[in-house]
């Protein structure tokens, strides 16, 4: 917390005081920048081999230079990867969606209330219900699922949306970071003046706290989305057949099918994950603002 | 507070508790359950097994299981060095972007946050690929000075995986050093200068010691995310089922034998045992490092 609050106080000083030319001798600046700049080309060129495959067919892929283009074959991969085995791969991508979107959306609420009433009530058990918030952070994730799966498929609700669905409504580290923001946001003035004029609980919590919590919601959503998109243990263990697979898992099961059966989908798995970065790529850059300060803010406290 | 208010406000953490009874406490329970019985086939292994309590005897035979501990070792040890050396990476970055204008520091700041964005899994894919002597251009490049380097060999294994999540986290990791770097009150550095203080010093003696919190911070959330390594050797196994076998980290042991080994009872003993090494894990880090800082 004190960290957050210093740096909101240094910063506009900070401004001011940077650039310091006086300070710093230019080759110091220079050998700084050769740094940046070959961990940059390390961070980089992944990706950049990445899109340069994608529009590369089998010979291509296997024969001419990884870092260049040949001949463009992306629209036939895109085709390739649209069409294969009835369009599976849409289906993947519109299951991704439905969980991390639905159950982000579902879990971002719960955890706003949650928040709201652990940082701005007074009840019995507040702290037990936080300790077990925390708590849950140093839980593994087999300790959790392997159980899960058992419960599950008493009551049937594996191999079925229901099962991504469901875990995503509860995340803890949501609930953290809402009762962070709640902290910041919410004065406790305000909550006073809106009982004085008579408005209920209820629309205290709909009409005032969660307008005042857009940047806040939309942070905890954002990571909760990122997090859902990129799950891998939970959608394995509990999604057993195709058609409610996430891209992750339909991606990891292309990517072993030449080890496993022989046929090689090489071209297709890499079109196939570069298309599934997409989405991520334009949630991050849309809300870039609020993903830098929850990552930040939710590191700090 | 008013007590019927009091209620209200517990009232709006109700779904949450009952979400987090759900789906923490009783699979927690049910897993501490389970591993206190094991199966037994009945008959001549025909009629379906009945449940027989066992005490701690699962927990002797996972304690004694050398499959589960060597596992356990050899992430502990992949962990002690590759956590360092993305840390110190990251810390190196943050230093030198806080050097920088602002200006040039945030463009800097976003190509490096790129890996972050990308999910784990494709990342695994893309290295994969890359490491790969049909269409990777690592082989070839090695080549070109001479290095005959195969990134599925046994000893290439853990380096090859280390990069990957070097290259992954790098980013991230940096991003939370950098913002602790912006907490350091600017005027220290004016007085170390008027000292005579070279830059390098200023870094070692004023800036490190600043970011510790988020040095610990970031080495505690690594050593959780790595103790549970799972999507990376999966993967890799995936592709190069030969180097990599089904008990490679402890993760994949506890898979294996609840869903191709069907023992439930020892996956679920496997797993507390796990929670168990982790909290144990996390206590000695935060121990040690809090000492240091008092």
């Amino acid at each position: 917390m004190t960290l957050t609050e210093e740096r909101a106080k240094s910063s506009p000083m900070r401004r001011l005081n940077k650039p310091d030319p006086t300070a710093r001798s230019r080759g110091g600046q220079r050998f700084l920048l050769v740094g940046l700049i070959m961990a940059s080309a390390y961070s980089l060129f992944p990706v950049w081999w990445l899109i340069v495959a994608a529009t590369k067919d089998r010979t291509g892929l296997y024969q001419t230079n990884g870092m260049w283009f040949s001949d463009l074959h992306l629209w036939s991969n895109l085709h390739q990867v649209f069409t294969y085995e009835d369009g599976i791969f849409l289906r993947w991508t519109a299951n991704s969606f439905l969980y991390a979107g639905v159950g982000s959306l579902g879990g971002t609420l719960i955890a706003l209330a949650t928040g709201y009433g652990l940082a701005r009530f007074d009840f019995p058990g507040r702290g037990l219900v936080f300790a077990c918030v925390v708590g849950s952070f140093l839980i593994p994730i087999a300790l959790l699922t392997l159980p899960l799966y058992l419960l599950f498929s008493e009551i049937g609700l594996v191999d079925t949306p229901w099962a991504m669905l469901i875990p995503c409504l509860i995340n803890p580290f949501s609930v953290y970071l809402a009762k962070v923001y709640t902290e910041a946001t919410i004065p406790f003035e305000l909550l006073e003046a809106a009982r004085i004029d008579g408005a209920g609980e209820l629309r205290i919590f709909f009409s005032i706290v969660l307008r005042m919590m857009t940047t806040g919601g939309a942070t905890v959503f954002l990571l909760a989305f990122v997090n859902t998109w990129n799950a891998f243990f939970l959608p394995l263990t509990l999604l057993r057949g195709e058609d409610n697979w996430t891209l992750n898992i339909g991606l990891y099961n292309w990517s072993g099918k030449r080890a496993e059966s022989g046929i090689d989908l090489t071209s297709l798995v890499l079109t196939g994950a570069l298309l599934s970065i997409i989405p991520m790529a334009i949630m991050m850059v849309a809300m870039r603002r609020y993903w830098r300060s929850g990552v930040t803010l939710g590191a700090l406290k | 507070m008013i007590r019927s208010l009091r209620w209200k406000g517990a009232a709006f953490t109700v779904p949450f508790q009952l979400g987090f009874v759900f789906l923490y406490l009783l699979p927690i329970g049910y897993a501490v359950y389970q591993s206190l019985y094991r199966s037994q086939s009945s008959g001549l292994g025909l009629g379906g097994s009945t449940d027989k309590f066992s005490g701690l005897d699962n927990y002797q035979q996972g304690l004694s299981d050398s499959a589960f501990m060597g596992s356990v070792l050899r992430v502990v040890l992949f962990a002690c060095v590759q956590i360092p050396v993305m840390l110190l990476v990251s810390l190196a970055l943050a230093l030198c972007l806080d050097a920088l204008t602002s200006k040039a520091a945030s463009r800097f700041r976003i190509v490096l946050m790129v890996p972050y964005m990308i999910p784990g899994v494709v990342a695994a894919i893309v290295w994969l690929n890359l490491y790969s002597p049909d269409v990777g251009p690592l082989t070839s490049l090695g080549r070109v000075f001479g290095l005959d380097w195969n990134f599925f060999a046994p000893s290439m294994v853990w380096p090859s995986i280390g990069n990957l999540l070097t290259w992954h986290g790098i980013g991230y990791n940096m991003v939370i050093i950098y913002s602790a770097l912006q907490g350091v009150p600017r005027e220290l550095f004016e007085a170390a200068r008027l000292d005579g203080a070279s830059e390098w010093r200023i870094a070692r003696s004023i800036k490190i010691p600043f970011v510790r919190g988020a040095l610990v911070l970031t080495g505690m959330l690594s050593i959780i995310q790595m103790l549970q390594i799972f999507n990376e050797p999966a993967l890799f196994r995936n592709v190069t089922p030969q180097t990599i076998d089904d008990s490679f980290t402890p993760i994949m042991i506890i898979y294996n034998q609840a869903f191709n080994a069907g023992n439930y009872h020892y996956a679920a003993t496997l797993s507390v045992l796990l929670a168990l090494i982790l909290g144990v894990a996390s206590f000695l880090f935060y121990r040690l490092t809090a000492r240091e800082t008092d």
